[in-house]
């Protein structure tokens, strides 16, 4: 079991909450759980975070932001990345799966339901328009490296799963 | 330098995800299909950052002045230590894919073993990179069975591929001066025990999708001692114009 254990100082949780993944601007990087660590030590916030995908391009700004965000508040801040325990879908919370459904994601199912889902073509995913289940995968890679493309049968309409990654 | 083992085992493990993640992404724009080209990227994408991750880790253990973009972006062809099968050109989508599947399985034996290293920087890159291979590996394993089991075209393509890139696998296994030292400290992973495992997997899937596995025992290698194919020196030339042509530029 991977630890989910996060150090956050209360202070900070509100500032935090207001930066967003760039590319899933609903979603605040509270809600994806990636930070893991946010706590001040002699006046300066140290910030630890950790990418979902190794690539993902969106870590770069997401400690620009951070720092900026802090600044405002009046916080000298650092950033570090850190890779250990690796992220998992698992944090993101109920609050941030709300948001991407409501954004038009579909949020990540368990880890066997995915594979059913990926490798299988069965059809549990919930369409995020419609709510239909009568879902298809048309790509295991979407529209960033955390997501694969579906489309719905009965509204039509295409739409991204958030890949269930743990 | 004081630890120059780990510096040079850091690279063989890199430069292959560098090379590789280079040819992926030259399929942007010219996929098969807009999905296929776009799953293409996302690995190309996933490779590179983990690169980032060992290049910076290389860097740090360098400590000569080196950032990870000029230990990735500024070395002679010489100094590359990936395998040749990573280097191999798009020559058509079933040679993409028959790479890709090649890579993909040693890749994922590899990093389950890399999970256990000594090197804690190592096994977290290697725990993180695991989740992100296992999707690539069922992508090109999807790809070898649906041509291979596809028309009568497809399967002819698709055989050619293996037949062809099968001489680069058993490069795969050789142990390198700084891969011995590394197994010794609890740091490395002794590729030469993933050989049976390898073809046991490589083999079962081949049969699954109808193809033959291909019978010549002759293998060709290089790339880990930096002597490479002649697709090699195209290659560096595309990944390191911008570097080249504009010295320290950044985005």
């Amino acid at each position: 079991m991977i630890t989910t254990q996060q150090h956050i100082d209360p202070k900070l949780i509100a500032i935090l909450e207001t930066v967003s993944d760039p590319e899933i601007p609903v979603l605040s990087i509270m809600d994806m759980g990636v930070v893991r660590t946010a706590i001040i030590e002699d006046e300066v916030v140290k910030v630890q975070i950790t990418p979902t995908y190794s690539g993902c391009p969106a870590m770069d700004v997401i400690g620009d932001d951070i720092k900026k965000a802090l600044q405002d508040k009046g916080y000298q801040s650092e950033v570090e990345l850190i890779l250990t325990p690796a992220w998992t879908t698992d944090w993101i919370t109920p609050r941030g799966r709300k948001a991407l459904e409501d954004y038009g994601i579909a949020a990540p199912l368990g880890p066997e339901a995915d594979k059913d889902v990926l490798l299988h073509g069965k059809r549990l995913v919930k369409c995020p328009q419609c709510g239909s289940i009568n879902t298809k995968m048309v790509s295991q890679f979407g529209s960033t490296a955390c997501k694969a493309q579906f489309q719905c049968e009965d509204c039509l309409e295409p739409f991204d799963y958030f890949k269930c990654l743990k | 330098m004081n630890n120059t083992n780990l510096y040079h085992y850091i690279l063989g493990i890199a430069d292959n995800s560098l090379i590789l993640g280079q040819r992926m992404g030259e399929l942007c724009g010219h996929g098969p299909s807009l999905e296929t080209d776009i799953a293409c990227t996302n690995i190309s994408l996933d490779l590179l950052g983990q690169v980032r991750s060992y290049y910076q880790y290389a860097a740090k253990i360098a400590h000569d002045g080196r950032t990870e973009d000029d230990i990735a972006m500024l070395r002679k062809e010489r100094e590359y230590v990936n395998v040749l099968l990573a280097e191999q050109p798009n020559t058509d989508f079933a040679y993409t894919m028959a790479r890709h599947f090649l890579f993909d399985v040693y890749h994922f034996l590899f990093l389950t073993e890399l999970q256990k290293s000594k090197d804690l920087t190592l096994a977290a890159i290697a725990t993180k990179s695991l989740k992100e291979v296992s999707y690539h590996q069922r992508f090109s394993t999807d790809w070898i069975k649906r041509l291979g089991d596809g028309t009568e075209e497809s399967h002819q393509r698709m055989q050619n591929a293996i037949n062809d890139l099968w001489a680069y696998t058993d490069e795969l296994f050789h142990q390198t001066e700084a891969d011995k030292a590394m197994v010794a400290e609890g740091i490395g992973v002794d590729v030469t025990k993933l050989k049976a495992v390898y073809y046991d997997k490589v083999n079962a899937i081949l049969e699954e999708a109808t193809l033959s596995i291909p019978e010549s025992k002759y293998f060709q290698k290089g790339g880990k001692k930096g002597i490479h194919t002649e697709h090699m020196g195209y290659l560096l030339t595309e990944l390191q114009y911008m570097q080249r042509t504009y010295p320290n530029m950044e985005w």
